[in-house]
């Protein structure tokens, strides 16, 4: 499990905190925040590259026309692969897919999480626990020997990726979110809500959902960490698509091209450097998160601290 | 005793779900382990040797399904895990297991215990000295780090220290070809050597997720009334921090903890495969490339089990250490 999955339980920001401005107050939020910063400039980087990949990397990824295994140079910033094709154009046109990955596999599993969970613990009864039961076995089942297993079998590629990954990962938010949505059963708006003789499927969408958005982004950032290394490492082994351009699959053919041995070692560096860029990025604003949402835990002002010691 | 009664209801539903699904999966997706077999023997076997191989685990086509799947539970239970088709042909499940557990054991279950104690202090002196020199870099660092993934570390390991003709130490198997294994000295500082950088590269990556949670843990602690009487009571502080504000704090770490150590088994295909450590991690990841159906149904299943074992062993410490939770 996801180490920045098991941080962010430390509670959601005040669901009273309204709407207005909450764009200029995100932006004041992230600005004051500064791991929040990084974290946010990390990502914006990733997703700029993710999108205008030609406007960085002339050189084609898969063209293997250039010297072979030739460290990095100003022609080639990182070198070149063993079958001569350019390190860092096929890094930054790698990150669009391995991007759409992390992110499609945390949106899938974030809403999966959200309904089972919410559903479980506003129902409750013999759904909750048929639910919960669900939600336990697939947190027992270990994750990555399943993942392997399935990847194994299925053919390979993104479309696969994202089943697999998703089908593995949305347990442990889903337990979460039901302890959250526990502690809102109780509260006068949903009772207004039956009262008033809406549906069940209208409160868990339109009434109880609303209330939960940072829980549920901070499950989404948490997920999305866990994503990125899970992805690189599953293309890693070998079960991706080869074919496909992700900065797995470069790993993959660095390890099997025995880039560290013999010749360029960035080209085994620089994807992993990535994952680990990105991870950092999600890491950073999913940590910052739970600062925002949980005063207690924001670092301490060098004044304030005097005065206490 | 109820409470008892229900968790271990769980355990048999979980341990028979992941059964059926390891069982339905293979069996549902392309590429026949009868395929996979003829190949590895070159088709030198006759077809009937080949089924009666297969049958040997309770693998028979031409079987109806329905009396297929209540062999194979039968088998599973009774500790009838086949032999293995795929790379050691021949040779029983239960042997190449019990052959591969202590590496495993002995490398990531050992470095997962020291990250886990490691942060856990670490967390714990963070935490309780709030705007100190430690708490000052410990949360960005380690947000860092526990971002790193597996394989990468293990790669810039391999890069640093054991790579070119002069390298510090190894960067595969288990111990050095050709030695005797023995309780000499030559062949346990060999071993060690062998387990250094895999071992730091968990510890790197694991060590993280441990202190952020266990200093946030601690920071909701310390605010506690309970914390206030000690401090009024004139206590002195380093009993405060640990038996009032980390004997709490620990608490909703140790079912995360003992899920950890039910991963180790399954976790570590990644350092396993990379450093090419003969562990359970490299035989799962070999068994599925070679469609050894029996020795990766038999991994599985020690997999869950392992994974269990530890949650249940967790409730138990926790309603040991938290008198609150026994009356749930």
């Amino acid at each position: 499990m996801s180490t920045a999955a098991i941080t962010s339980d430390a509670g959601p920001l005040d669901p009273t905190a309204g709407h207005h401005g909450a764009l200029g107050r995100l932006t004041q939020a992230i600005l004051r925040n500064r791991k929040a910063t990084a974290g946010t400039v990390i990502l914006l980087i990733v997703v700029f590259v993710a999108v205008f990949p030609g406007l960085i990397a002339r050189d084609d990824p898969q063209a293997a026309i250039y010297d072979q295994s030739v460290g990095p140079s100003a022609q080639h910033l990182l070198g070149t692969t063993q079958l001569g094709q350019d390190v860092f154009a096929q890094l930054i046109w790698g990150t669009r897919l391995t991007l759409i990955v992390t992110v499609v596999v945390s949106a899938i599993a974030t809403v999966i999480s959200m309904i089972i969970g919410v559903t479980a613990a506003y129902v409750g009864g013999l759904t909750d626990r048929a639910l919960s039961l669900l939600t336990d076995i697939f947190l027992i089942l270990p994750t990555l020997p399943l993942l392997i297993v399935l990847a194994s079998y299925l053919p390979p590629g993104s479309v696969t990726m994202i089943v697999v990954l998703t089908l593995t990962s949305w347990a442990f938010q889903a337990r979460q979110l039901r302890s959250q949505g526990l502690s809102l059963r109780a509260r006068d708006f949903l009772a207004a809500a039956r009262v008033r003789g809406e549906r069940t499927s209208y409160i868990i969408l339109v009434e109880i959902i609303p209330t939960m958005t940072s829980l549920i982004v901070a499950s989404f950032l948490g997920l999305s960490v866990f994503v990125v290394g899970f992805a690189a490492g599953l293309q890693f082994l070998g079960l991706g698509n080869s074919t496909e351009l992700t900065w797995g699959t470069m790993l993959y053919y660095a390890q099997q091209g025995g880039a560290l041995e013999a010749g360029n070692a960035w080209w085994a560096l620089a994807p992993g450097a990535a994952v680990a860029f990105m991870g950092a990025g999600f890491a950073l604003v999913n940590y910052a998160f739970d600062e925002i949402g949980n005063p207690a835990l924001r670092p301490v002002r060098k004044r304030r601290a005097r005065t206490t010691a | 005793m109820r409470y008892l009664l229900r968790r271990l209801g769980f355990f048999v539903l979980t341990l028979w779900a992941a059964l059926t699904l390891n069982f339905f999966i293979p069996r549902m997706m392309p590429g026949s382990p009868l395929q996979a077999l003829r190949d590895r023997t070159h088709n030198k076997l006759s077809p009937a040797a080949l089924n009666s191989l297969l049958s040997q685990f309770g693998f028979d086509p031409h079987q109806n399904i329905a009396v297929q799947y209540v062999q194979y539970l039968k088998n599973m239970a009774t500790g009838h895990w086949g032999i293995s088709i795929g790379g050691s042909l021949g040779v029983p499940v239960r042997k190449l297991i019990g052959q591969a557990l202590p590496w495993t054991l002995g490398l990531v279950g050992v470095t997962t215990v020291m990250a886990f104690l490691l942060g856990t202090v670490i967390g714990i002196v963070a935490g309780w000295k709030r705007g100190g020199l430690l708490d000052g870099i410990v949360p960005p660092v380690f947000v860092v780090t526990s971002a790193l993934p597996y394989f990468w570390v293990a790669l810039l390991m391999i890069l640093l220290f054991a790579t070119g003709t002069h390298a510090l130490l190894p960067n595969d198997g288990n111990y050095t070809n050709g030695l005797t294994a023995g309780f000499s000295g030559h062949f346990i500082f060999d071993v060690l050597k062998h387990a250094i950088l895999p071992g730091a590269t968990i510890l790197i990556t694991a060590i993280g997720g441990w202190i952020l949670t266990m200093r946030n843990n601690m920071i909701t602690t310390l605010a506690e009334d309970y914390v206030k009487m000690g401090r009024a009571k004139g206590l002195p502080s380093w009993r405060i921090m640990t038996d009032y504000a980390a004997r709490n704090a620990i608490l909703p770490n140790l079912t995360g903890f003992a899920m950890q150590l039910g991963y180790v088994l399954g976790g570590s295909i990644l350092v396993e495969y990379t450093f090419s450590y003969p562990g359970l991690g490299y035989l799962f990841y070999t068994s599925t490339t070679n469609h050894d159906l029996p020795l990766m149904q038999a991994l599985f299943l020690v997999y869950t089990l392992a994974v269990l074992v530890c949650v249940l062993l967790a409730d138990m410490l926790t309603a040991g250490l938290d008198p609150r939770t026994r009356d749930a």
